[in-house]
């Protein structure tokens, strides 16, 4: 994870749901590179086709609302998406993209700071996000300790490897 | 006011007693060990992530079952390899409880009919509306895949409590007036994010008197309000209904009386008319009386999925479809929950009422709810459907419009052809 993650945005509307992330017919995509080709197929059908990698896709509230797909931000980080921010997040998906290691941000406001094609930063640990076009910004809470070092790692797969590790280190053998 | 010098809710109680943390409030976040994990086809997904985190076994082989019920049986060859990933993880690992192709049903349904979900647990699934298990007196909730990876390894999860919304009901359901009408209610009122990260205690003299399969339907949809957990505090009727089959051992737990909520809903369902969600959006929610007047055709109506394809859900609109004929045009799917519910509907001759009728009776499995497997939608087209989701695309195509209402009511926009109100059939 990077301290500062700038990039290009795609807008979002409110409550856009799992259905409008990857839709139930391609469910039985294992392959994240396949899923990409149709990740927000209903909700922003033009993002595929064009989206490039360290893109952010900036959303309204209720980010995510719906199902517990992981091959929502499974898709999402196979396109390369830089960082996801919503006014809010619902909460298997924002946890599904911690665990993946895709950066989630929740920023109140953010959402009417941006249109289509500004460039965003956003400063992960002090909090602030800035169009970069405007230089109109909010700030948020930024992620408590324990989901940024799940980040720091890249997602919940490394961490639980190095819990593993230490748990034998500390057996008796 | 310091929140700690109140009692606690549900919740916090059932993480204080999985977490053995006490005094737990909002906010706080902790370690919860797990009573139940499920896994069902996303399951498939936590087995790279298992072997990528080097856990060498299961933590607890008694305390995972596996159900598949998306693709039952498999639909496509994809669907087929997550099958067969399930069963080589089941074997390797010496996982004994898979619920398989002839002995399926809907994840959330198998595991109430087995007792797998009891009163205290904390229970964990790969699907969204695991939430549904919270009417035994359980914190249930859905992760993700890579979750249950970790979970598989260590048996427990980080949770940050949730604060609580009481529910508080009272009054009579009408003739014709069920849970899914309260809850599609509830849900219209609260919103679809309304109870984001948030726990949901029903309470109340309508609650109480509600049977178990219908706290299941209540529980099942607080998912569309966003909700971690949705609950009903064990009483008599859970424990009468986990006698002899609980598979682990039982800790009722009940709010305290000076708990605190961070909200309370009272609602009175005397005089409530029966309600549908309509296009697009569950909580788009009004009563079926006004939907009716705009004579809406349906193309299909569907009875299924785990909010409502239970036992008493088929006999009820069993006893209206008798003797009716589904509409010229109309296809009606009826999808039971389990393989179990198909057998007594086979007994109790609810599936040559719906066949005779015209319906098609299907094997138990999501079915049409997901618009992944059978019973998609054309683009323009209509159903009615007893399932919890209508999102654009939730039955395929993104104009597919869905309209969610009780089983009864399924019947009537069945017979009708169009969104008709069930108490006039009856």
């Amino acid at each position: 994870m990077q301290d500062v993650i700038t990039g290009r945005v795609w807008v979002l509307g409110d409550d856009v749901d799992t259905d409008g992330i990857i839709g139930g017919k391609y469910l039985t995509l294992m392959d994240p590179n396949e899923l990409k080709k149709h990740v927000f197929e209903i909700a922003l059908p033009e993002f595929a086709a064009n989206a490039r990698p360290g893109d952010i896709v900036v959303a309204g509230p209720n980010f995510g609302s719906g199902s517990s797909r992981e091959a929502a931000p499974a898709a999402i980080r196979a396109a390369g998406v830089g960082a996801v921010v919503a006014d809010s997040f619902a909460r298997i998906f924002f946890r599904n993209c911690i665990n993946l290691g895709v950066t989630a941000i929740e920023a109140n406001g953010a959402r009417a700071l941006f249109e289509k094609g500004d460039i965003a930063r956003i400063e992960v640990r002090t909090g602030r996000i800035v169009n970069e076009r405007t230089g109109r910004s909010v700030t948020f809470p930024p992620l408590p300790p324990h989901l940024l070092e799940l980040l720091e790692v890249g997602g919940l797969v490394e961490k639980v490897r190095r819990e593993l590790i230490a748990e034998r280190a500390r057996a008796p053998t | 006011m310091n929140q700690a010098n109140h009692g606690h809710t549900l919740a916090e109680k059932i993480l204080s007693r999985v977490s053995g943390v006490d005094g737990i409030v909002p906010g706080q976040i902790v370690e919860g060990r797990v009573d139940l994990a499920m896994m069902h086809e996303q399951g498939a997904s936590s087995v790279e992530p298992f072997r990528a985190m080097g856990a060498e076994k299961v933590w607890d082989p008694e305390r995972v079952v596996i159900a598949i019920d998306h693709w039952v049986p498999a639909s496509s060859e994809g669907a087929a390899v997550i099958h067969r990933i399930l069963r080589k993880f089941a074997t390797e690992y010496h996982l004994p409880h898979m619920y398989d192709v002839g002995n399926h049903g809907i994840c959330h349904q198998v595991l109430a009919e087995d007792g797998w979900v009891v009163p205290g647990d904390l229970a964990v699934g790969t699907d969204s509306h695991t939430n549904m298990l919270g009417a035994m007196g359980a914190v249930a909730s859905g992760i993700g895949p890579t979750e249950m990876a970790a979970v598989l390894a260590l048996g427990r999860l980080w949770l940050k409590a949730p604060p609580t919304i009481q529910i508080r009901v009272r009054g009579r359901l009408g003739p014709g007036v069920t849970a899914k009408d309260l809850i599609l209610r509830i849900v219209g009122e609260v919103k679809t994010s309304g109870a984001a990260y948030k726990s949901i205690e029903f309470t109340g003299p309508t609650i109480e008197a509600l049977s178990m399969p219908e706290r299941f339907t209540l529980c099942n949809m607080t998912t569309e309000m966003g909700a971690k957990c949705g609950m009903v505090a064990a009483d008599g009727k859970t424990m009468e209904y986990l006698a002899g089959i609980a598979k682990h051992a039982m800790h009722p737990i009940s709010a305290d009386p000076d708990a605190h909520y961070e909200r309370v809903i009272d609602i009175d369902v005397d005089g409530m008319p029966p309600m549908v969600a309509c296009p697009y959006s569950p909580d788009n929610v009004r009563p079926l009386t006004d939907v009716v007047k705009e004579q809406v055709k349906v193309d299909q109506v569907f009875l299924g999925s785990c909010t409502n394809a239970r036992i008493e859900d088929l006999r009820e609109a069993a006893v209206l479809m008798k003797g009716r004929k589904v509409h010229a045009g109309v296809r009606y799917i009826v999808s039971p929950a389990s393989t179990a519910i198909y057998n007594q509907a086979l007994r109790e001759g609810i599936i040559e009422i719906f066949t005779d009728a015209g319906a098609v009776f299907t094997n138990s499995s999501c079915s049409a709810c997901f618009g992944g497997n059978m019973g998609i939608l054309a683009p323009d087209e209509v159903c009615a459907s007893s399932s919890n989701r209508n999102f654009p695309g939730r039955m395929g195509p993104k104009e597919g419009r869905i309209y969610l209402m009780s089983p009864a009511a399924t019947v009537a926009a069945a017979v009708n052809g169009v969104i008709s109100d069930h108490r006039e059939l009856a």
